[in-house]
């Protein structure tokens, strides 16, 4: 045990020894360097650089280098990851790319083909139309679905937590393989719903351009229902912070419950609805189901032969993600000048 | 027949169904009882569904008399799916690769987000709108581009593929989390910090010792929610990482994957729509779990992202 004992202190005292002489003389010089070198150099309160750019120490610019400091992370990643990536695949959209493993992307300028290409599409064209009614029937079904739950919720009633985690739980559960199995399994819609005459008589008196996204809506009722779950939390939130001293004056002054949810309710939670508009544009657009375009676009770019004539690539690919995105961004700027003109009137 | 009697009969009764301003009455109280229980019937039928569903035989599930309540329970059906999805390892791999991931993306979005709430420094708000700007942005619009850059450092087909951009801001719904974080640090009051500034605590010494124990709740809200998403992803990680990773992906891939285990024309090897669900079932459990345990934390994330407007 002594033996023991006495040889860990040897090895400490070794290690100290190393430690003064070695490492210690190194950190030493970095401090040197760190304080006497030509790049940069402290002097007090001012920060020389190259010896002549002498740059004053004060409180705002400390702050703004921490600032850069913390947010150094995000930036690095938002060039690399996302600003870089967005004009490189602009510029894709505008080439036919193909990989190889040789040269990597190899591309040929064609200038507006690929978006021409899309326009020509039979399979994709109808599935952008789609897209669009799709977007214009239901978001508005969700918003107005979900300003009357959060209505109700918001009611004195018992049980509130468990209304709200009851109409939450879709957005834990919802995952694109388990739609699409429920999609197959009928299990979306509300069967007294389907049933109804409701779509034979669109179809037979409108025509199928109405009737079809009508039906679709009515088959996938539930699903659609489904997104509502972070907007009805977003109205909850803003209805409970409407003061209730104003719901009660105006009960003393003779409104009645319906006067009071459309002169009381809706105006106060009205700025919250551009709000949910663009999260619930986004969270449908971003939903992929098999056979959609966002599906499409991935199997033009990963699966086919290059020698196909039904498959155009890496270039192809770009361009069929950008026109969606630009037509995500403009159903959403309709949907908020919308709501924007409303509310001036 | 004391109470035919009572002379305040007529009034007690108005008072009991429409109350004294109709919002306290019963008639009141009813209808919204029986909108919400009709509303939340038609959220939970797909869960409904698929729970009674994955315990039917074949039998039942033809039989159109037997809608609710199974005539018998095959518990067979979910030993089946267990058998396909590769049940104790593949929920122990999915676990492990959600977690690193929703970690990295938490820490980073901690950080991010008290840098743009703490500091003031040029150019800030046009950083603070480009960062909310990319959760309308498509992954698709850079699927392409990410794809040639992770093979150029060949992380292809890792999961480092998805923990860098997580690690640097920009994983999945990133934005909305470092908004969370922004918000709450935003409410911690300046003079905390500008104290331990005059203590001599550095800057990174303040954000750990003081900012990141106080948003613990923020942290887990944040932890949560990038948990839920990140094992609901199936796109994205499909395409970077590898298309049998996660659990769900590995249900993606049922139909294949029962195929190879029992081979069709053998009997009673038939896939039905009852193996199916159960697999769906098993896929979602952990997550249902999950949430019924820190359901709090879930519902409260909206008022923490203070888009409703303090």
């Amino acid at each position: 045990m002594k033996k023991l004992m006495n040889r860990l202190n040897q090895g400490w005292l070794a290690f100290k020894e190393f430690y003064r002489l070695k490492v210690s003389v190194i950190f030493e010089k970095i401090g040197h360097a760190l304080t006497h070198n030509f790049v940069v150099r402290k002097q007090g309160l001012t920060l020389v650089l190259f010896s002549f750019l002498k740059i004053k120490i004060t409180r705002r610019r400390r702050e703004a280098f921490y600032g850069y400091m913390f947010t150094l992370l995000w930036i690095f990643g938002y060039l690399i990851f996302t600003l870089y990536p967005m004009f490189y695949s602009l510029y894709l959209s505008f080439n036919e790319a193909y990989y190889s493993l040789e040269t990597g992307v190899a591309t040929t300028f064609i200038g507006f083909t690929n978006y021409l290409n899309i326009f020509r599409s039979q399979t994709l064209l109808p599935l952008f139309a789609t897209y669009i009614g799709k977007m214009v029937i239901s978001v508005p079904l969700i918003v107005v679905f979900s300003i009357m739950i959060a209505v109700l919720i918001n009611n004195p009633i018992k049980l509130k937590g468990l209304w709200r985690t009851i109409f939450f739980l879709p957005v834990v559960i919802s995952t694109g393989p388990i739609i699409t199995e429920l999609n197959n399994q009928n299990a979306t819609s509300i069967p007294s719903l389907q049933d109804s005459s409701l779509i034979l008589f669109i179809s037979e008196n409108l025509g199928p351009w109405i009737a079809n996204p009508v039906e679709a809506i009515l088959t996938s009722m539930l699903l659609i229902l489904w997104y509502a779950g972070i907007p009805i939390l977003i109205f909850l939130a803003g209805l409970q912070k409407v003061d209730g001293a104003i719901y009660e004056a105006a009960s003393i002054d003779g409104a009645s419950p319906w006067d009071r949810f459309w002169k009381i309710t809706l105006p106060s939670i009205q700025p919250l609805i551009s709000v949910s508009v663009i999260y619930i544009v986004v969270t449908m657009s971003l939903f992929v189901e098999s056979g959609g375009i966002l599906d499409l676009a991935r199997s033009h770019m990963l699966v086919g032969a290059p020698d196909s004539n039904f498959w155009f690539g890496y270039g192809f690919a770009a361009a069929i993600a950008w026109v969606y995105f630009i037509l995500m961004v403009i159903i959403m700027g309709i949907f908020i000048l919308i709501l924007r003109a409303r509310r001036e009137k | 027949m004391k109470i035919f009697k009572d002379p305040h009969l007529k009034t007690k009764i108005r008072k009991f169904m429409f109350g004294m301003n109709f919002v306290d009455g019963f008639i009141y109280k009813f209808i919204i009882m029986t909108l919400l229980i009709s509303f939340s019937y038609i959220y939970l039928y797909p869960v409904l569904f698929m729970t009674v569903n994955s315990l039917m035989s074949v039998d039942d599930l033809i039989n159109p008399g037997v809608k609710w309540i199974p005539t018998s329970l095959e518990i067979e059906n979910y030993r089946r799916a267990i058998q396909v999805l590769e049940l104790p390892g593949s929920v122990l791999t999915t676990t492990t690769y959600v977690l690193k991931v929703s970690i990295s993306v938490t820490l980073s979005s901690a950080i991010i987000g008290y840098g743009f709430a703490r500091f003031r420094f040029p150019l800030k708000n046009v950083l603070f709108v480009l960062m909310l700007a990319t959760f309308i942005l498509p992954s698709q619009v850079t699927m392409v581009a990410n794809m040639v850059i992770f093979k150029n450092l060949s992380l292809m087909s890792t999961q480092k593929a998805m923990i860098y951009p997580a690690i640097l801001g920009q994983g999945v719904n990133a934005a909305i989390y470092i908004l969370i974080f922004y918000q709450f640090f935003k409410t911690i009051p300046t003079v905390l910090m500008e104290s331990a500034e005059v203590d001599g605590a550095s800057q990174f010494k303040i954000f750990t010792n003081i900012a990141v124990p106080l948003a613990i709740p923020s942290f887990l809200i944040v932890f949560l929610f990038s948990f839920v998403w990140y094992w609901n992803e199936t796109f994205i990680t499909s395409l970077y990482v590898g298309s049998r990773i996660t659990l769900p992906l590995k249900l993606q891939a049922f139909r294949a994957s029962y195929e190879t285990l029992f081979p069709p024309g053998t009997f009673g090897s038939e896939l039905n729509e009852a193996i199916m669900l159960a697999g769906n079932m098993l896929t979602i459990l952990p997550l249902l779990v999950l949430y019924f345990v820190a359901q709090r934390y879930f519902v409260e994330s909206i008022d923490r992202t203070g888009i409703t407007g303090e």
